[in-house]
């Protein structure tokens, strides 16, 4: 069996995964995207390999290369469908939606005066996201009609294309924290809380995090978010509402974990090689099969 | 990386921004990043052989989980 695992920066999770990979004694071959080029006619050196583990920092590589290399056949974690769901926020929605998760209200509109409309009927507070974006960068908390109208003709006129999409999310009064889920292969194994004075409650932006056992509601809430991306590797978070419980709020498929892992306990990157490695050989065992 | 993992370090590079010494425990991958155990700068490997540091970029806009 032949993995590859793409990259365009290795930072301390991609390390960790390939020493992990390492200690189990399974061969991976790390590439850089950045230098690859792809003919979509010839596999060349990608038809070598039984699956290909995307950990690139730039969601816009991630989704150029698991395009291209499912093309050819080649099973990619994540596919490209649960990295489609993942980083796209309205994605995300409609999947939860479609699989009756628990979430936050959400209005969406495409353009300013309709997104103050949006904005209304969620209501005040309301939360102002990008619908790609992460680590909290460009959400913004609307607490009336003026900062509304202020932050709305700021997108209209200083943002791209892409930010003239309103998404607009029912704000959580949260207890000063949320919740994060770490699924690998449909199966929770790890769980942090995130606190922070800050609302934004991202270790991005300074949350600090401590280990969470895992209650059975959170463990169903988790996996039916999971299921619904066809993700193998996702980071569920999830707020405490006060009248409705758990409420899964974003979902992840290229999951940070460097500060989770004494946090919790639990070896995260060992849990991701060794699932990977199984993906590999599923996918290898298959091909001998069709030949 | 913390000055007590930098003295296990087999392989020491030189901090561009402030001179200090900069150790890998195995040969990096191009890409990798790297903290400077003196200034705290963010460091990237451009090159292999030889290693060569420069300071890593800033975030970019689709950068994340």
């Amino acid at each position: 069996m032949r993995i590859a695992m793409t990259y365009s920066r290795v930072r301390r999770e991609e390390r960790m995964l390939l020493d992990a990979f390492e200690q189990i004694g399974v061969d991976v071959t790390p590439i850089d995207i950045r230098s690859v080029v792809f003919d979509p006619e010839r596999p060349g050196q990608w038809g070598g390999f039984d699956a290909v583990f995307d950990r690139s920092l730039s969601l816009t590589s991630s989704l150029t290369s698991v395009r291209v290399l499912e093309h050819f056949g080649i099973r990619c974690v994540n596919p490209r469908s649960a990295v489609e769901i993942c980083s796209d926020k309205l994605e995300t929605t409609i999947a939860l939606c479609r699989a009756n998760v628990p979430t936050p209200a959400v209005r969406v509109a495409t353009n300013g005066q309709a997104g103050l409309a949006a904005v209304e009927e969620i209501g005040y507070p309301a939360v102002l996201k990008p619908t790609v974006g992460s680590w909290g960068r460009l959400v913004a908390r609307l607490n009336d009609r003026d900062s509304a109208e202020a932050v709305l003709e700021h997108r209209e006129l200083l943002g791209s294309v892409q930010q003239q999409v309103i998404y607009v999310q029912e704000h959580i009064d949260k207890p000063g924290r949320d919740i994060r889920v770490f699924v690998v292969g449909g199966e929770p194994i790890a769980a942090i809380m995130r606190s922070s004075e800050h609302w934004v409650t991202n270790t991005a932006r300074g949350a600090t995090a401590v280990g969470l056992d895992i209650s059975d509601g959170l463990r169903e809430i988790s996996i039916n978010a999971a299921a619904c991306t066809g993700a193998d590797l996702v980071a569920v978070d999830l707020l405490e509402c006060p009248d409705r419980g758990l409420l899964v709020n974003e979902l992840n498929h290229s999951m940070e974990f460097r500060n989770s892992i004494e946090t919790t306990g639990v070896n995260i990157p060992e849990y991701i090689a060794r699932h990977v490695a199984g993906i590999a050989e599923q996918a290898c065992a298959s091909e001998e099969i069709s030949v | 990386m913390t000055s007590a993992e930098s003295q296990t370090a087999t392989i020491h590079v030189d901090c561009p921004e402030c001179g200090s010494d900069v150790g890998f425990r195995r040969p990096p991958l191009n890409g990798e990043i790297a903290l400077c155990p003196d200034c705290t700068a963010e460091l990237e490997v451009v090159c292999t052989a030889p290693i060569t540091l420069e300071l890593a970029p800033e975030v970019d806009e689709d950068w994340g989980e």
